[in-house]
């Protein structure tokens, strides 16, 4: 089952696969991003109570969602890298953590520009404003052990242990709203079974979400590419591409 | 138990008593850092009441990290570690006795301290049983989850503040419980489900953390 991930243990095909999916993640970033921001900015229904303010949630709402799963992700590829032992895992995990650590600041930012109009505050102390900025913390505590190493082998093992130590709070973020209870309005979209939002405002939320989706995915394939050409760096396949490369220009 | 192991235990409590300056200075520190809040906040015994648990749960922590580092320095620099990971012992359990000597000789004086913070900052009895009870539950999460940490750091030259940046964030969910325990009881509510979750979260650690620190003190010695 899991025999088509195994040559991407490999830094040269996982270096492939960035190069081939680059493209059509740039693509759908684009495609995404444009229809959704525009569909959700300019021609989705104002929100009765909050007016036009409320459209910011066209990218509040995707990048706090991504912020988790890029942890997510970024816990589940330390995983892989401890249990098969894949350098090419770990560099995922780490060309992964300043992009999610980026998504977490949006979602904050664009929350407290939210929160000025509607609670006049730019910032409460509300359990899950707090959950997402524990997770920037723990994102910063990632890629500070990382970049903490002299050996990058090393630090990917490190920094692999301390993002599955933190994925313990990733619960807490998600069950803070129900547990705690406060300021912040609960989940919009995640109830499938009857969403407390209307269709005309839901379907741009979800496409600016796979753009973000999308844009995430591009980044970090640009990352884990640098990445690993600069780990590589003496390896006769990186050393031929850079050859090629210099010769186009 | 595992004679070895035993000799783990006793030749860590005998080093610790040794070096009583170093047992010492972090309860002072917390001592200190708690004078500071009456100082720099209000004296008045309401106001007091009302941020001691919080006061005194965060100056635990925070001097815990700085005790912290001593759990694997020093067998790290004198080679002792290596000859642990070497000598065919179980590294998670030579983890755990560590972590619970260190629990010994730097939380429990902290328990034993906590009478008379909790009198400098106005607590109730009440509110004192129950900061006993969250510290008792608490404190052994604080050295096993700041094993881990350490246990990634030792080998680094600088660990000590990069240490911090990585626990306090962790250590956070404890502190949110803990200090709504020692609320409750303030207001005379029951306060065993935040106790249930400490110690929901202690038993986990403790069923996971010695892996976590073996593993992690392998990628230290590399």
């Amino acid at each position: 089952m899991w025999k088509w991930l195994h040559p991407y243990a490999k830094t040269e095909n996982a270096y492939q696969l960035c190069v081939t999916l680059q493209p059509w993640l740039w693509l759908g970033a684009l495609l995404c991003l444009a229809v959704g921001t525009v569909w959700g900015l300019a021609f989705a229904p104002q929100d009765y109570q909050q007016g036009d303010s409320f459209r910011i949630i066209y990218i509040h709402v995707p990048s706090a969602m991504l912020s988790m799963g890029t942890y997510v992700a970024m816990a589940i590829a330390a995983l892989v890298g401890m249990v098969w032992q894949w350098r090419t895992a770990y560099m995922s995990m780490i060309a992964m953590a300043p992009v999610g650590a980026v998504m977490t600041f949006i979602a904050l930012f664009t929350g407290a520009a939210w929160g000025k109009p509607m609670w006049g505050a730019w910032w409460v102390w509300d359990a899950r404003l707090t959950s997402e900025l524990i997770l920037l913390f723990l994102y910063i505590g990632v890629i500070a052990l990382y970049g903490a190493f002299e050996d990058k082998q090393q630090a990917g093992k490190a920094a692999g242990v301390m993002a599955l130590v933190g994925v313990v709070n990733i619960p807490i973020i998600h069950y803070s709203v129900e547990w705690w209870n406060t300021l912040h309005q609960g989940a919009t979209i995640s109830k499938f079974d009857q969403p407390s939002i209307a269709p005309e405002m839901l379907w741009p939320l979800l496409i600016s979400l796979f753009g973000f989706a999308f844009f995430i995915g591009a980044v970090t394939t640009v990352r884990l590419r640098s990445e690993i050409v600069r780990r590589e760096m003496h390896r006769p396949w990186v050393q031929k591409l850079a050859q090629a490369t210099s010769e186009n220009s | 138990m595992n004679p070895l192991l035993l000799g783990i235990f006793k030749r860590d409590m005998q080093i610790a008593f040794q070096q009583k300056a170093e047992l010492v200075q972090p309860l002072m520190f917390l001592l200190m850092v708690v004078t500071l809040f009456p100082l720099g906040v209000s004296p008045s015994p309401e106001t007091l009441q009302r941020i001691g648990p919080g006061v005194i749960w965060i100056a635990a922590i925070l001097s815990s990290l700085l005790g912290m580092e001593r759990l694997f320095r020093d067998d790290f620099i004198d080679g002792s570690l290596e000859q642990y990971t070497l000598s065919g012992m179980s590294l998670p359990a030579v983890a755990t006795v560590k972590v619970l000597a260190h629990w010994l000789v730097s939380f429990v004086p902290l328990l034993i301290l906590s009478p008379l913070l909790a009198m400098f900052l106005n607590l109730s009895v009440d509110m004192f049983i129950a900061l006993m009870l969250t510290l008792l539950i608490g404190t052994p999460l604080l050295s096993l989850i700041g094993a881990i940490a350490v246990g990634l750091t030792v080998g680094l030259a600088r660990g000590g503040l990069l240490l911090a940046l990585l626990l306090i964030p962790v250590f956070i969910p404890l502190l949110i419980f803990a200090t709504s325990a020692v609320d409750s009881a303030a207001l005379q509510l029951p306060y065993h489900p935040q106790l249930a979750i400490i110690g929901a979260m202690l038993l986990l650690a403790a069923a996971a953390a010695p892996f976590a620190i073996a593993y992690s003190l392998k990628v230290s010695q590399n």
